[in-house]
């Protein structure tokens, strides 16, 4: 299934700039998977030395960290929204 | 109304409000904690007030310390307030995208703003006092993100108050940035009640900041991780600018003028309002809209606000 993988400033140039980007999956790792398969260079960024997501990346589906709902193996459907950000200092107001 | 021997008394004991009229479900309360009640107007007032107690005590800070802290705004109005009132010299980091009155405010409490890149965000301006900290050994570097007396403020005061006025909470739903509201409170209702599901709010920070040159110089405050965060929350949601700002005009029509980040936290109480069946869900207002006027958040086109937004710090 397609999903739509919004990707964050910092990952544009390893995915020729675009920052929306389509890729197959029916969780969220295998979705990662794809996208690394398709833009080899964001795995620098994404990937953790144990094959897991790095520690100051965040991913969410349709807006909710998967770290809560099932981490990788959280479940996507066709049309869903993956969003990936780098962990940040907050505005903390 | 009581008499109080100072400015410093009236932080912390904010009221609690029913803005149910905005709930999508019949079955579903939502209480809204009114933060920008605080005489510094935001729920960093009780952050800054405990962090510069903690010091007094401690003999980290006393007469004639410089005080350095980074903060997009509200923490920094909130210590510049009470450094004013206890005669320490007040320096702030502050990111250049945030909202004009916010850097007014500033300079009503005589705080000296040195500024850091907007496109480095909140990151860069803590990095930026980080190496300010270091070089000056001898100033008080209060360190929001963390210090223990920031989350140790909300599980004294906002978590008791808010078990004291609505025991009968099951959600408890506030943003995400030093991790300190969320930690503190987090952790008192869940000892009171472990039933009660914790939601943290965040925009989409990381998507704004692009002087990030490489992913290890992303950033989790030691106070969410000190406070066992990925374990206490149970869920984590972004707001993207349009929804927090549609959310923040609806809040008026409960009479409540609020900033964009608490706008952002009240549309999250109504995407959960709608996944619940029933129950009360407790919110932060963080604080107030006044120092969001420039923004046109309640006036302008939306679009064209939402535009602005990505560009401003707002939470």
């Amino acid at each position: 299934m397609s999903v739509n993988v919004r990707l964050p400033t910092i990952m544009r140039s390893a995915a020729g700039g675009m920052s929306e980007v389509a890729a197959e999956g029916s969780t969220v790792g295998e979705v990662v998977d794809d996208l690394v398969r398709q833009f080899p260079g964001t795995s620098t960024h994404l990937r953790a030395p144990d094959g897991g997501v790095h520690r100051f990346v965040n991913v969410y589906v349709n807006d909710e960290d998967v770290r809560y709902t099932g981490k990788l193996d959280t479940p996507v459907k066709g049309g869903d929204t993956v969003t990936i950000l780098p962990a940040v200092a907050g505005g903390a107001s | 109304m009581a008499a109080y021997d100072s400015v410093l008394d009236l932080i912390g004991n904010t009221p609690l409000v029913d803005v149910s009229a905005l709930s999508p479900n019949p079955n579903v309360r939502i209480m809204a904690k009114l933060e920008g009640q605080n005489p510094g107007g935001s729920v960093k007032d009780r952050a800054a007030k405990a962090m510069v107690e903690e010091a007094e005590k401690e003999g980290r800070l006393g007469p004639g310390v410089t005080v350095l802290e980074s903060s997009s705004g509200n923490t920094g109005i909130a210590l510049a307030m009470i450094c004013k009132m206890r005669g320490y010299p007040f320096k702030v980091v502050l990111p250049e995208n945030v909202s004009v009155e916010r850097r007014q405010a500033l300079e009503v409490w005589g705080a000296e703003i040195i500024p850091s890149p907007g496109s480095e965000g909140s990151n860069g301006a803590m990095r930026r006092a980080q190496a300010l900290a270091e070089e000056h050994p001898d100033w008080f570097f209060p360190y929001q993100y963390g210090n223990p007396a920031n989350p140790k403020a909300h599980y004294e005061g906002t978590g008791p108050e808010i078990w004291r006025d609505c025991p009968e909470v099951t959600h408890f739903i506030a943003g995400l940035g030093t991790a300190g509201t969320l930690m503190g409170v987090g952790r008192f209702l869940k000892e009171r009640n472990p039933d009660v599901q914790l939601w943290a709010i965040e925009p989409p920070a990381g998507e704004m900041v692009d002087g990030l040159k490489n992913i290890d110089e992303g950033f989790v405050p030691p106070v969410f991780v000190d406070g066992d965060g990925y374990e206490l929350l149970d869920t984590r949601m972004i707001v993207w600018p349009r929804e927090s700002i549609e959310w923040t005009r609806r809040l008026t029509e409960v009479g409540v003028f609020a900033g964009i980040s608490s706008g952002a936290i009240m549309a999250a109480a109504v995407r959960c309002a709608a996944r619940i069946d029933e129950g009360v869900i407790v919110t932060i207002v963080c604080d107030g809209g006044w120092k969001y006027l420039s923004t046109g958040a309640w006036t302008d086109d939306i679009d064209v606000v939402t535009e602005r937004a990505k560009r401003v710090i707002y939470f």
